[in-house]
């Protein structure tokens, strides 16, 4: 693997301090994640021990089950110890039934002591294992699968998205990229459901701009994929987003039903969603532990910065988040290969060497996360319904995910900003790319910036505002004594927007921990270690050309 | 051969004589050229070029000549047509919603502001229902503003509350009322089964029945996806659409608010 100072002679003595202080913004922050649980932490949890389903009004078991045992025992405590308890008394056969009885106010809960508590701790953690187990067995069928239909055979891994609002449309429009070349499907969710405290029930054919996220689609979803990487030969990867107020289930449920990769951001919710930042980052971290085990890769979402602010201005915003997302993910025990931390293509195609500049930052991701499978995302900003010109600007898009390297690269649509794409605008779109890949993937051989020059310049002046910025972040205070981070987000340092510790959406599904908190999921997922290899031998990051020099020996 | 070529051509200067009757200009007056591209659930073959080229013989293309086809997987083929449009456009029969206020500098939006209102003009924006996009009212808003002109934030005399994402519309019609707003911006992006349409007059209901008639802040909708003249449809002062400036906004709300005080005084 590339060196970190290899291509743009980058200072490692600026990039060790960036790494530390993303640590030292991040530990605050943790320990925070660490003494305080959510409704959706402990709902995630309740879902590991098997309770699924929802009431003729849609409204899920296991958001029952939380409310009610939070009304009369608090949530401080972690749910499964009265959960089980009530279970062991035998105020119902099973979890299904005893959240029937909960949801109509039949049972009542308590906080068992001594020997009680023990014996209703021991039952949850069995429970609880069922569902971690679940996990595993679905990470050791994908590194079976991958084995038997193989990895995509070039990198980048090409990520195009669906998006029909119904899974039964979705299925066929899914395999039918898959087939056209798509190695990886996004089933963009339905807008609005980031801000849904529960995870919808079943099959759904309704949504806006998007699909439910639920069990039942991701099943539909992954076993249609199943079919068609079989017939292909390639194992093809399905994503979903963890992300909004019920991030923990979503990774739950994605772990268990084989999701491949999760949107999966450390600030996103706080900052574009206005979701409570203890809520999130409480969220996240077990939402990312869920994804470490599963062996799930994380996509990140610095592509939100350049949409929102300035992508010249704003470019070392994208650095700071990468770093906070990679601290944050090694916390939760993610390893590099499951990071795919995000970048865009966002700088205005009118401004003079836009095109340096997009080089200059792709490098810079490239150089500083080396072992990491960056996702590259496309224009979208400056993609003005100009069709025509926002094919052009797609073919440069690409040509950078070419000559730097890129992990994962998510397909841009001409039609980006006019329409839901045309099944035309998709196959253009993978022509432009196929086009860009077979013409130019080598010349990450060839290019290499002089010393000194514009590119290493220019990712030098980022890197330092990354550093400068960081730094800003650890020394931020405000009134309440809150960790520096937070105090960052609510003075408007990320992206214009503020926001408090104390506001936002969610804010109410929080409480502390107490001392007798107990949740065996978490307890399971902070004592689990990462098998000693990754499963899957991480595919070589550049395209790989027989009789190809290796570009290290032209350094 | 040119693609021009193959088709009669109008004697020259045709089409300036009849005013304004005028046609699709390709490479000469009143040649009519027009392009398309579109997909048939067809196999590629010739009976599928037939198709597209009938297709577009309806769609008033004559002669219409099919430059490119190919087949996308076995059930689909995409084509690309040239031709020459029969249809006529007369200039008299068009009806569009022309500008009907000044453009004003930030400079005289200031002045003209002090000088009506005698306080600062509130102006409460949000992206509502289940729309996430914040580019539009950001634009509009936010001081860095848009095409080189500053938001709505820069202006002195514009009090700026930016609700952001995901509002519900009682959030934004309480709030509207403590800041005492004049004017309501929503941004609708999303346009999935015309979500936009529904989010707006669900808005503009709530707010006719928050306040007394004739008390209702200027409301105004943005987005790409709206249909010109639709405000009455959908019970809004105004709609704005792709391409807007802050300063259009600024503009006309200066000047909706002179004629809301000239018909109270």
């Amino acid at each position: 693997m590339s060196r970190p100072n290899a291509l743009l002679e980058l200072d490692p003595a600026v990039v060790r301090r960036a790494r530390s202080l993303a640590r030292k913004a991040a530990a605050p922050v943790v320990k925070i994640a660490r003494s305080h649980t959510t409704v959706s932490v402990e709902r995630a949890t309740l879902r590991l021990a098997g309770l699924a389903g929802a009431d003729h009004e849609r409204v899920p078991w296991v958001n029952h089950l939380v409310t009610a045992v939070r009304d009369e025992v608090g949530l401080e405590h972690g749910v499964t110890t009265p959960v089980y308890d009530a279970l062991l008394r035998g105020e119902a056969p099973d979890l299904t039934t005893l959240a029937q009885k909960a949801a109509s106010g039949n049972v009542s809960f308590r906080l068992p002591r001594g020997r009680e508590a023990v014996a209703a701790q021991r039952a949850a953690t069995k429970g609880v294992g069922a569902g971690l187990r679940t996990i595993d067995r679905s990470r050791a069928t994908r590194d079976r699968l991958i084995k038997r239909h193989g990895d995509p055979r070039t990198k980048p891994w090409i990520y195009l998205i669906v998006a029909t609002g119904d899974i039964y449309e979705d299925i066929p429009q899914a395999q039918a990229a898959a087939r056209e070349g798509a190695d990886i499907i996004a089933v963009i969710r339905s807008t609005g459901q980031s801000l849904l405290d529960y995870v919808p029930e079943g099959a759904t054919r309704e949504g806006f701009a998007g699909t439910y996220a639920t069990q039942e689609n991701f099943r539909l979803m992954r076993a249609a994929l199943d079919d068609v990487s079989k017939e292909l030969g390639r194992y093809v990867r399905l994503t979903n987003y963890a992300s909004g107020l019920c991030m923990p289930e979503i990774a739950a449920l994605a772990g268990m039903e084989r999701l491949d990769m999760m949107l999966n951001d450390s600030m996103y919710g706080i900052l574009f969603r206005d979701i409570n930042p203890i809520r999130t980052f409480v969220d996240q971290r077990f939402s990312r532990q869920v994804h470490a085990r599963a062996g799930i890769i994380i996509n990140t979402g610095e592509d939100n910065y350049l949409t929102t602010a300035d992508a010249v201005e704003a470019a070392h915003t994208v650095t700071v988040s990468q770093l906070l997302n990679e601290r944050f993910a090694k916390e939760a025990g993610l390893e590099d290969w499951q990071l795919g931390l995000g970048h865009a293509f966002e700088i205005n195609p009118e401004i003079p060497d836009s095109f340096r500049m997009e080089l200059a930052h792709a490098l810079l991701a490239r150089q500083l996360f080396p072992d990491a499978p960056l996702k590259w995302m496309p224009p979208t900003k400056h993609m003005t319904g100009d069709v025509f010109r926002g094919y052009l600007l797609d073919g440069f898009f690409n040509l950078v995910g070419a000559m730097t390297g890129q992990g994962i690269l998510l397909v841009g649509m001409m039609t980006e900003a006019v329409v839901t794409p045309f099944l035309s605008d998709r196959d253009l779109a993978l022509q432009n790319v196929r086009y860009v890949m077979n013409a130019a993937s080598g010349l990450s051989e060839d290019f290499h910036p002089p010393r000194d020059g514009y590119i290493q310049t220019r990712a030098r002046q980022v890197l330092s505002e990354a550093v400068d910025l960081l730094d800003r972040i650890v020394r931020d205070t405000d009134a309440a004594g809150d960790a520096p981070l937070l105090a960052a987000i609510a003075d408007g340092t990320f992206g214009l927007m503020k926001r408090p510790a104390t506001g936002g959406k969610g804010l109410d599904g929080v409480s502390e921990r107490a001392d007798d908190y107990d949740n065996p999921a978490i307890t399971a997922l902070d004592g689990w270690t990462p098998p000693p290899t990754p499963p899957t031998p991480p595919t070589p990051i550049r395209p790989v050309r027989a009789g190809a020099p290796a570009r290290a020996a032209l350094r | 051969m040119s693609v021009a070529e193959q088709r009669p051509v109008p004697s020259p200067g045709s089409a300036p004589s009849q005013g304004n009757i005028i046609r699709p200009y390709g490479d000469t007056t009143g040649d009519g050229m027009v392009q398309m591209s579109f997909t048939l659930p067809l196999p590629h073959d010739k009976k599928a070029e037939g198709a597209a080229l009938q297709l577009a013989r309806k769609m008033g293309l004559e002669p219409a000549l099919l430059v490119h086809a190919k087949a996308m997987g076995p059930d689909f083929t995409f084509f690309v047509v040239y031709g020459s449009s029969t249809h006529l456009v007369n200039l008299d029969d068009v009806h569009v919603v022309e500008r009907e206020y000044p453009l004003l500098s930030a400079k005289d939006a200031n002045l003209t502001i002090k000088k009506q209102l005698r306080r600062k003009l509130v102006v409460v924006g949000a992206c509502i229902g289940t729309d996430a996009h914040t580019v539009g009212i950001d634009a509009i808003l936010n001081i860095k503003g848009f095409a080189g002109e500053k938001g709505l934030e820069y202006y002195r005399e514009i009090k700026v509350v930016n609700l952001g994402a995901q509002v519900l519309v009682p959030e934004l019609v309480a709030r509207a009322r403590i800041e005492k707003a004049d004017a309501v911006l929503v941004s609708q992006v999303v346009t999935q089964k015309d979500a936009h349409i529904h989010n707006t007059t669900q808005m503009s209901a709530a707010f006719r029945e928050a306040y007394r008639a004739g008390q209702v802040p200027i409301l105004i909708a943005g987005g790409p996806r709206f249909e010109d003249g639709s405000e009455t449809v959908l019970g809004v002062d105004r709609i704005f659409g792709r391409g807007t400036t802050p300063g259009e906004v600024a503009s006309y709300l200066v000047h909706e608010i002179g004629l809301r005080k000239g018909k109270k005084s």
